[in-house]
């Protein structure tokens, strides 16, 4: 390991936090600056691109490179960063509105392309900027000024959109889970390709206790499962719940009922190509317990190193070229003398 | 050479090159103006490619033309065709109306059968008579039959040998012209290096070709061109695409910023995208983003990261751009971004030429967003103004819009492959180490008003930029009345500033002239050769034509305002007449406008003109 001289006061802008007091986001914006210290990447190298919304005015309050942009398109911008210097570590910061509603074109392209950026999506299922609204993550039915009679329409599940887009990283976590959160900042972080960690968020304003159901302390235990590669899917208060397979579905068991022991429980493989699995544990819920942590973490070639190899490839084939004129002087070409 | 008997000199000649999409009239046409070029004769070239990529062979949806204008004082691809080739009935009857009633006309007798007729919709089986072309000099030859003989003993199947026609055609012109057809063996040997068997058939079926006007004397009269002048040097044929997309090249290495391009692709711009992305050799970055917004996007991010970055489109994409645009804008980043204009509004005509986004370049956005708009105004001289696009946004720290059309980015002209020597150094304003102590985002250099650059990586230059109104010292977010209108000054007059490094106006054609002809962009070669045309005839005509228009040039007013009668001619309902008439107190200029998706004809333009000089 480098030796590593940061603290989370250089990741810390002068900037005033002005989100409102209880939000999610503080937390959230807390882990990451504790990330980025603990992976010792300097703030000169480090650049943070965000869309609208609140979760957005993000870049302002970390002491790195950073642009806040438009509605929906930091992807783009944080693709062109990291294509034009894939040295940066580049993280993008966005919203269930900002990422999945206007930005769903350049969200699942990014995915597709596996362009190593670093995507914290603040998943709070609720436009707050403009004052609640229902958003592409909102449960059917939800109550808000823009559906008083409720939504007729079906969210969409960040962890399955990530799948269907053949997203190599997938991660989840709470805003009152500081560990996990800083946990799996740092996986991915330290992910090569696109890395999409979604961050369950309170509004306190517009949609108080969106979350509560699992992240009350009283129930997240027994509502969540927080997975690790390469342990077994263990969960519960008692620690004696655990997940197995049934036919083609996960179901939830009790260690010690029905015989079951704790080798029958499935062990947690990120790292698994094949992305079946991980679509049944992103999507999990009802009598199923959410998944926290890295759910699923699989290399694969960058787009950013891809561009980068392929200009270098090109170059050693033509030695002879290397400014404009050597080039131009390679066309069909006549003299006048 | 060709032993016939009357060699006609002429000035300049215009050829049309016509047949269906797979006669390969398109590389005849370009091989011919290189031919032409190499003897010396200025060109201009255009191709008139049909909407439908494969529409059926033989039909009048099918024909696919390239106009080739060669000789002396050439600057536009020529009105009308002096000489039409003519592969099939369907070309006959679509270039019906490109060509001049006297002109020769070079037909495939073999394609004239029942079955090419009835495609063709021909209702008799004399096409020269129904069509009215009574008056040309029709040069018939059964080009199919002769190839098809020429290659009997190939080792080539007949669809291929088919695809030698056009080879005979261009030896028969050879011919014509008095081109040693050596010159033209040698360019295909060039062309085709690669394929030794398609280079034989190819060259045996030219020199055929040539034989074959020598032998039967096809014409009562061969020609020669007139060759000028021209500046020693190496030189090639290039399109305004490719000049535009080396344009960017050649400021990227100037400025010695990594040159990135964001691009979705759209007609008629696609093809700086291609031409960008096959030059990797040259270290350029592209994406093929996932739309027009994220094209000019990841321009954006590139920007940032320190990169000369590009967008490239046409006026639906620029729509869709423009919020992006304007982030740069606020942001204070450097951005080039070229519309190739084409025919609207919405998808309008995709393929043909227009100038109607000048206001959407201008005025297209959302608050009060100034920004560089330059134009180019030939297929060569995209280089240029791509090259000036980038030093004025990279030195200005502003997104430049810079126009082109379908007219001059798919035509062609000869151009001399520059000595980077001859221009200028490119500057991009970055932050100095001594800065690190004071420096704030939007702290501007005093003499132009732009801010400095601070590329992430450069140590402790941190900082935050953003869409959002911000503080002018400290950079901060700020809804502050008095710094917004104090921002919204600074930017206004960074734009404004740039007439200082930009050249002056200049006059072309007779200075005391009693009718002033202003145009801006691609319609440079009608316009000037319509003002030369009318001067020679004795009339007072001159030219104010405009590469720059926001900012103007600052001997603008003063220029204009000399002249009684100024007449704003464009490919539109008048939009920089407007634009004008709002910049210049006091000034009424007259407007000559065409919205038919076509480029003006010289002749138009002449006519017109007289009848106000005639006032």
């Amino acid at each position: 390991m480098e030796t590593n001289n940061y603290t989370i006061k250089d990741f810390k802008s002068d900037q005033d936090v002005r989100w409102c007091p209880g939000c999610g986001d503080h937390a959230i914006l807390n882990s990451i600056q504790k990330a980025m210290t603990e992976l010792g990447i300097s703030p000169d190298q480090t650049a943070v691109i965000s869309g609208i919304g609140c979760s957005s005015r993000f870049p302002y309050y970390v002491n790195t490179y950073g642009m806040h942009t438009i509605h929906g398109r930091a992807t783009a911008i944080a693709t062109g960063v990291k294509t034009a210097n894939p040295e940066l570590t580049v993280w993008q910061v966005t919203g269930d509105g900002d990422c999945l509603a206007i930005g769903g074109n350049h969200f699942i392209h990014a995915l597709r392309r596996n362009i190593d950026l670093n995507i914290v999506l603040f998943n709070n299922e609720i436009y707050g900027l403009t004052k609640g609204q229902y958003s592409p993550t909102s449960k059917r039915g939800f109550i808000s000024k823009s559906s008083p009679y409720g939504t007729v329409e079906d969210p969409f599940r960040p962890a399955e959109l990530t799948f269907g887009a053949r997203g190599n990283f997938f991660a989840r976590t709470l805003d009152v889970d500081l560990k996990t959160t800083q946990d799996v900042l740092i996986q991915a972080a330290k992910h090569k390709g696109t890395s999409v960690v979604e961050a369950l968020v309170n509004c306190v304003i517009f949609n108080n206790g969106t979350h509560s159901a699992i992240s009350d302390k009283e129930f997240r235990a027994d509502r969540t499962i927080i997975l690790k590669h390469g342990e077994p899917m263990i969960y519960g208060k008692d620690r004696n719940k655990g997940l197995v397979i049934e036919g083609f579905n996960l179901k939830s068991i009790t260690i010690g009922e029905n015989g079951m022991t704790e080798k029958d429980i499935l062990v947690h493989d990120a790292k698994c190509e094949d992305r079946t699995l991980h679509f049944k544990l992103g999507t999990m819920s009802g009598d199923l317990p959410v998944a926290l942590g890295v759910i699923r973490d699989v290399e694969a070639p960058t787009y950013d190193r891809e561009v980068e190899k392929q200009v270098k490839d090109v170059q050693e084939k033509h030695p002879q070229i290397h400014k404009l004129e050597d080039f131009l002087r390679t066309l069909e070409t006549w003299e006048i003398k | 050479m060709a032993d016939t008997a009357k060699v006609t000199s002429l000035e300049k000649v215009v050829i049309r090159f016509s047949g269906d999409s797979g006669d390969g009239m398109q590389l005849t046409g370009s091989l011919f103006s290189n031919l032409s070029a190499i003897s010396g004769n200025e060109i201009s070239t255009f191709p008139d490619y049909p909407a439908e990529i494969r529409a059926p062979q033989g039909t009048l949806g099918g024909v696919s033309g390239y106009q080739v204008h060669v000789g002396k004082k050439v600057y536009t691809p020529g009105d009308l065709a002096d000489i039409l080739i003519a592969m099939n009935p369907a070309a006959l009857k679509v270039n019906k109306k490109h060509i001049k009633p006297n002109a020769i006309i070079i037909i495939d007798e073999d394609a004239f059968d029942e079955s090419g007729m009835t495609k063709a919709g021909y209702k008799t089986n004399d096409p020269i008579a129904e069509l009215g072309l009574g008056a040309a000099q029709i040069i018939g030859a059964r080009i199919t039959t002769m190839v098809k003989a020429s290659l009997a003993d190939s080792e080539m199947d007949n669809k291929s040998i088919l695809r030698c026609k056009n080879m005979f055609s261009l030896g028969l012109l050879c011919w014509l012209f008095n081109i040693p057809v050596d010159n033209a063996m040698h360019l295909l040997e060039n062309k085709f290096k690669k394929k030794p068997t398609i280079l034989k058939a190819n060259l045996k079926v030219l020199v055929d070709g040539f034989n074959y006007g020598s032998n039967t004397h096809a014409s009562v009269s061969t020609y020669h061109i007139d060759s000028t002048e021209k500046q020693k040097g190496t030189y090639t044929d290039v399109k305004g695409n490719q000049a535009t997309a080396w344009g960017l090249i050649a400021a990227s290495e100037k400025s010695g910023l990594p040159l990135f391009l964001g691009s979705y692709p759209i007609t008629p711009a696609t093809e700086i995208l291609h031409e960008l992305s096959a030059r990797k050799d040259l270290g350029v970055k592209t994406v093929q983003a996932e739309d027009e917004i994220a094209g000019v996007c990841t321009a954006i991010g590139a920007s940032f990261a320190g990169s000369l970055a590009a967008t490239s489109t046409s006026g639906p994409g620029l729509a869709l751009k423009s919020e992006a645009i304007n982030l740069a804008i606020m942001a204070e980043l450097p951005l080039v971004v070229i519309d190739v204009q084409r025919g609207g509004p919405s998808t309008g005509l995709p393929t043909k030429t227009e100038q109607t986004d000048l206001w959407q370049a201008i005025y297209g956005r959302n608050g009060e967003s100034p920004c560089v708009v330059i134009a180019a105004s030939t297929p060569a001289d995209c280089f240029d103004f791509a090259f000036i696009a980038s030093k004025l946004a990279v030195e200005h720290m502003t997104p430049a819009i810079l126009l082109s059309d379908a007219f001059i980015a798919n035509g062609s002209s000869a151009w001399r492959i520059p000595n980077m020597d001859d221009y200028p150094a490119i500057h991009p304003p970055f932050v100095s180490e001594d800065m690190k102590s004071y420096w704030k985002p939007y702290f501007r250099n005093p003499e132009n008003g732009s801010r400095y650059w601070a590329i992430p990586g450069t140590e402790g230059f941190a900082h935050r930029v953003g869409g959002l109104e911000k503080d002018n010292k400290t950079g901060a977010i700020s809804t502050e009345p008095k710094n917004h209108q104090l921002m919204t000054n600074l930017r206004q007059a960074k734009i404004d500033n740039i007439a200082h490094v930009i050249p002056e106006l200049k006059i072309q054609g007779n200075p005391d002239a009693d009718l002033l002809v202003v145009g801006w962009g691609g319609t440079f070669g009608h316009l000037y050769s319509a003002v030369e045309a009318l001067n020679a005839e004795g009339e007072k005509v001159a030219l104010a034509h405009f590469n720059y228009i926001n900012p103007l040039p600052k001997n603008t007013a003063e220029v204009l305002t000399k002249y009684k009668k100024i007449i704003v001619c464009e490919l539109n309902n008048g939009q920089f007449a407007g634009y004008l008439r709002s910049k210049i107190d006091g000034i009424t200029p007259l407007k000559y406008n065409k919205v038919e998706g076509q480029p003006f004809l010289v002749q138009e333009l002449v006519d017109h003109f007289k009848t106000l000089l005639d006032d």
